[in-house]
């Protein structure tokens, strides 16, 4: 291992005159870097991994000496998810630099970066240069990309753990694959938070072997003879070597992987469940009973930071703060929807220490110091155990003191999901998302975007794109026809050819049609889709006329999604910005608002679980935990008790069992279960069980679902029909709901149009909106749901529905874990006829009303509204 | 909208009166008025998936094939002895040209054995003879005139060119779908277009033509709903 005798005399200087030592998983870094290594460093927050991670590129620039006048090319190239992130980076990085005199330039791009100086970057770039994947996927679809790039040494990915498990994850593979391509002796560098399995990280950072086994499949592999002329089915043969993995000599079929670097521990953090002396609720989300719990250790604290799972749990515990506030503790709100000016002054706040707490939403999960925060407390249940640790680091930002941390569940089902996450975080085990299989509509922007940059031989660009870690398994039939797609929409019916994107030229080489597609692709990369907002505007009456609001006048209070309004009518109550407010309609992109009186109560019900469903691995803790008995005397504020009369009145399931029960209940029929799947699987199975009791002709009427179980109501009674056939219930419960059930739903289904056209976006097939365009071009746009209409019936196998089935796998429709549990409870099913509703069941009824219940309802709603008329004429 | 599109027979119709003349509001979008057998359907916006592609954006180019087939339906359950089709048949004036072979012939064979009027819009002002029909800019059928942009005083008119769609929120869900609007004087129709898109009927567009309010007869899935103007709701 190299001491810190390896240094070169400057740094250990610096680090003297700080008082500092190198850690010894700096000097590792710098040890692999000497050796040509890419590794992965895993290290808990403030073991100083930012540095560890630039320190060999530092050492490498101060002993090559001062650049030429007109710079010597990119070093190093860090990319961060967040661009404020990049920026704090470059300036902590500024400060040893300058302490020691270095001779190395460091700049920063993100989308805020002028264009003269993103001009100046390109024609004389710094040493090192921190960007986000999305400015990295600009340069690298310009024609000066391999001059940029061609002798870049290092890639600092920072927080890779979060980032590998998005769309974002992939775009940003891709890059790299192309940025290994463009200089072979790049080692790359992945700073991440403790993990369960790094190995899906160590191989995301080093091209993986090419020629994959499934290319040898007959029929999968591509066609090696040479064709002549730009001919269309015809794919040009490789022009060179396939890409060998640099990092090691592997066996076939076996994953390459960056070496790895693990910081142990730090302190063990100090935390626990926020007990109070008496029970909780058996449902709701705000938490109010904590309250003034809370309140006082904000009072005991430097600073405290109280995280919540929605913005408007946010909005509620600030207000409730402050409604016990009699000290006139600053106490501050922070959500992603705030004004940004005012998000600005609270984050200057609280670094200058002026607060003494902040009740913030995930805008403030990720990577930035914030102050000197001494406590942080989570206000419902964690939902996965990595993102309690992430949270908790952001209390005492030194590795060596403990972290301390509240927990305060909001329900009895909390409770449990709440000791299941501190028992994980006992035992330092993460709940790690499985590795992503990349996305095909990411690849289709990918591919365009290489187009632009240079003429690409197909071939060559396949062994690029399988040497990314997410994108190892893909097909040549998948490839080729994502680059179908690009070129002309890729359909059966071969109407565009003439309007081809990209073409394949004389020398087989495929290139941009012109420079507009060229711009096109500029104006749409990326993978994040916002929701389209509107501005949130406290508006003033008219002087003169009472009730009549002029349009844009009054403060802005924030933004609000597009969605959540449409569901709105004048006159409801909402809350926003820390108080409850009246809507009073949508003038053209703002939502005018008034005042509501002291007191009001919002009526428009907004579910306030948590955006994340509850994880995989949480969840099945949970499971066991309730099917011990033996542990549930450590749970404390009723839900022991709880737990006890529910064995008593109905029966507690195996944690492989899933329980169902049914009883009446004021002239209903209704069906409970409890997979404790998460909310967004549970919404997937309850839409699908109401179609099934529909064709059972049970007459369902709705269904509310949360992350712990679902509720269906009925005209008809489920378990009389149990009783005359026998088997009904599992059969209800079969994995064939899967199949036709699930087909017919995703015709209409919101949530799949909603996943479709974010898979349209980024593909290219249909142009971003951005804010302040939608007037103008509301004529030039077309929506999604008749594209999707139309594929749907003409192509059901195209590329984009299937991009947009793999997303709804895992994302908003969840369907790849409602199989897994589906096929888990298979003859596990105990099903309970009760007279009455559980303790259990208590806690999903009472989530009616609370959720908006997605359903079929849209006939019933327009009669309603047909009804409107009558009923005033016959007033 | 395809789950409504393969079953759109079994949607009940809406039976009206426009300027006295008894009429059908098909679940289609298509208007019947039945003293005359003649059919009338807006903005058909052919060939828009084309008209998008030439721009790099290529969306599926099923958008033909199946408004005809809707048309080729509403045709044959009603066999009109006449077709007006409001304007915009044509997303573009090249449209026309870009029509596969499959749909040429298909919309060639609805045309041909009845009357087909093919009234201009503003994407359309102009149509190549080989379209087969009659190209005018108004039509009139009784005491309505039938046109592509309704005239801005008021008139007993049908018209299309705005593509109304109606919203309709109710317990915190909201409902949006196409609706023709009608204050029994004036009728304008939803576009019939599998790809053209919807203007609210709170929009102020629709205000100056209805002075009085308006019906809108909104396409649900099973039937058409008679809901008052003031129980809709702007986007």
């Amino acid at each position: 291992m190299t001491t810190a005798a390896g240094l070169p005399a400057a740094f250990r200087d610096w680090f003297a005159t700080r008082g500092w030592a190198p850690r010894a998983h700096q000097l590792d870094l710098l040890e692999h870097a000497r050796a040509g290594r890419s590794v992965l460093l895993v290290a808990p927050t403030g073991a100083g991994k930012t540095l560890a991670g630039f320190l060999p590129s530092l050492v490498e620039l101060a002993e090559a000496g001062p650049a030429p006048l007109k710079g010597r090319g990119l070093h190093t190239l860090y990319i961060s998810p967040l661009k404020a992130l990049a920026i704090d980076v470059a300036r902590n990085l500024e400060m040893p630099v300058a302490e020691m005199g270095l001779p190395i330039r460091i700049e920063s791009r993100t989308g805020d970066t002028p264009p003269h100086k993103r001009k100046r970057q390109v024609e004389r770039p710094p040493d090192i240069l921190l960007t986000t994947p999305e400015q990295l996927a600009l340069l690298l679809a310009s024609r000066s990309a391999v001059e940029l790039f061609g002798g870049l040494r290092r890639v600092v990915l920072d927080e890779l753990h979060a980032l590998v498990t998005s769309k974002r994850g992939d775009l940003l593979s891709l890059g790299l694959a192309r940025l290994h391509a463009l200089a072979p002796d790049l080692t790359a560098v992945g700073l991440s938070a403790t993990v369960r399995e790094p190995e899906a990280l160590q191989r995301y950072l080093v091209p993986q072997t090419a020629d994959p086994p499934h290319a040898e499949v007959p029929g999968g592999a591509r066609p090696r003879s040479t064709q002549d002329g730009p001919d269309a089915a015809g794919w040009s043969p490789p022009s060179r070597p396939a890409l060998r993995a640099p990092q090691d000599e592997v066996e076939p079929g076996r994953a390459t992987l960056a070496d790895l670097v693990v910081v142990e521990g730090g302190a063990e953090p100090d935390i626990r469940m926020l007990e109070l002396d008496r029970p909780l609720p058996l449902a709701g989300h705000m938490g109010g009973l904590s309250m003034p719990a809370i309140y006082g250790l904000i009072g005991q604290h430097r600073t405290t930071l109280v995280f919540t799972n929605t913005r408007f749990q946010a909005e509620f515990v600030f207000q409730e703060l402050w409604r016990l506030n009699e000290e006139n503790l600053p106490i501050a709100l922070h959500h992603g929807s705030l004004d940004v000016e005012q998000r600005r002054r609270v984050e200057a706040a609280m670094a200058a220490g002026r607060l003494k707490g902040v009740v913030c939403t995930a805008t403030l999960d990720l990577g930035i110091d914030w102050g000197d925060v001494d406590l942080v407390v989570n206000v419902g249940a964690p939902k996965g155990a990595s993102r309690i640790m992430q949270r908790i680091g952001r209390s005492n930002h030194r590795m060596d003191e403990p972290s301390r941390a509240y927990l305060a569940p909001t329900n009895r089902f909390e409770i449990l999901e709440c000791t299941a996450a501190l028992d994980a975080v006992h035992e330092a085990a993460q709940d790690t998302p499985d590795p992503r299989s990349g996305a095909l509509d990411v690849l289709a922007q990918h591919v365009l975007g290489m187009a632009c940059a240079d003429p690409f031989d197909l071939s060559a660009l396949y062994d690029e794109v399988v040497s990314a870690a997410p994108y190892a398994d893909l097909t040549w039939e998948q490839f080729e026809a994502v680059v179908d797609f690009v070129a002309t929409g890729g359909y059966a019916l071969r109407a565009y050819e003439r309007f081809a994107k990209i073409r394949r030229g004389p020398d087989g080489l495929w290139r941009v049609r012109d420079g507009r597609v060229a711009q096109q692709y500029r104006m749409n990369v990326g993978t994040i889709i916002e929701a389209t907002m509107l501005k949130v505007r406290l508006s003033r009456s008219a002087r003169g006329a009472p009730g009549t609001l002029i349009p844009k006048r009054g403060r802005v209070l924030g933004e609000i999604e597009e969605g959540f309004c449409e569901a709105m009518s004048p006159g409801d109550t909402f809350i926003f910005g820390g108080e409850v407010l009246r809507f009073e309609g949508i003038h053209e992109d703002e939502v005018m608002a008034t005042r509501t009186s002291q007191g009001t109560d919002p009526k428009i019900p907004t579910y306030a679980g948590s955006k994340f469903p509850l994880s995989t691995f949480l969840a099945a803790r949970v499971r066991r935990l309730l099917a011990d008995p033996a542990e549930w005397e450590r749970l404390p504020m009723g839900a022991g008790e709880w737990l006890d009369q529910q064995r008593q009145r109905s029966l507690i399931p195996d944690a492989g069992e899933l329980l169902i029960e049914t009883f009446p209940r004021q002239k209903r029929h209704y069906l409970v279960a409890f997979p404790f799947e998460g909310r967004l699987a549970h919404q997937t199975l309850g839409m699908l069980v109401t179609r099934r009791l529909e064709r059972a002709r049970l007459k369902p009427l709705g269904f509310v679902a949360n992350d712990y179980g679902i509720a269906v109501w009925c005209i008809g009674d489920v378990a009389a029909r149990e009783a005359e056939e026998p088997g009904f219930i599992a059969e209800l419960f079969g994995e064939d709901m899967l199949g036709d059930d699930l087909e017919s739903w995703l015709d209409e289904s919101a949530m799949m149009k909603r996943t479709f056209r974010d898979c349209a976006i980024i593909a290219g097939l249909i142009e971003r909106r951005f804010p302040g365009q939608e007037k103008t071009r509301r004529q030039m746009t077309i929506s999604t749901d008749l594209v999707y209409d139309v594929l749907r019936r003409h192509e059901p196998d195209h590329v984009l529905l299937a991009a947009a089935r793999a997303d709804a796998a895992t994302g908003l429709l969840d369907v790849k874990r409602l199989g897994l549990m589906l096929a888990r409870i298979r003859g596990r099913i105990r099903h309970k006829a009760l007279a009455r509703v559980s303790p259990l069941a208590v806690s999903l009824i009472l989530e009616i009303g609370r959720e908006r219940v997605f359903g079929e309802a849209a006939d019933d709603i327009l009669a309603e509204a047909e009804t409107v008329l009558l009923d005033e004429a016959m007033a | 909208m395809s789950a409504a599109l393969a079953r759109v027979s079994e949607v009940a119709a809406t039976q009206t009166r426009v300027a006295g003349l008894a009429c059908r509001l098909d679940g289609s979008g298509a208007m019947y008025l039945e003293a005359d057998a003649t059919l009338v359907v807006a903005d058909l916006h052919l060939e828009k998936g084309s008209s998008f592609a030439r721009r790099g954006l290529m969306l599926p180019p099923y958008d033909t094939r199946a408004t005809i087939a809707a048309l080729a339906d509403v045709l044959d359950r009603y066999a009109p002895r006449r077709v007006v089709a409001l304007g915009d048949s044509f997303h573009d004036r090249g449209g026309p040209d870009r029509l596969g072979g499959i749909e040429r012939a298909t919309l060639a064979a609805l045309v041909a054995g009845r009357d087909w009027v093919w009234v201009t819009g503003n994407h359309d002002p102009v149509l190549p003879p080989t379209i087969g029909g009659e190209v005018v800019s108004e039509i009139a059928v009784g005491p309505l005139a039938l046109r592509h942009h309704p005239a801005p005083e008021a008139c007993r008119e049908l018209a299309g060119h705005l593509h109304p769609v109606a919203k309709v929120v109710r317990h915190g869900r909201g409902v949006r779908a196409r609706a023709f609007l009608t204050d029994g004087e004036r009728c304008v129709l939803p576009a019939f277009g599998v790809y053209a898109g919807g203007l609210n009927a709170c929009a102020p567009a629709f205000a100056p033509l209805f002075p009085g309010g308006f019906t809108a007869h909104v396409l649900g899935r099973n039937r058409l709903f008679a809901i008052d103007h003031r129980t809709l709701c702007g986007d």
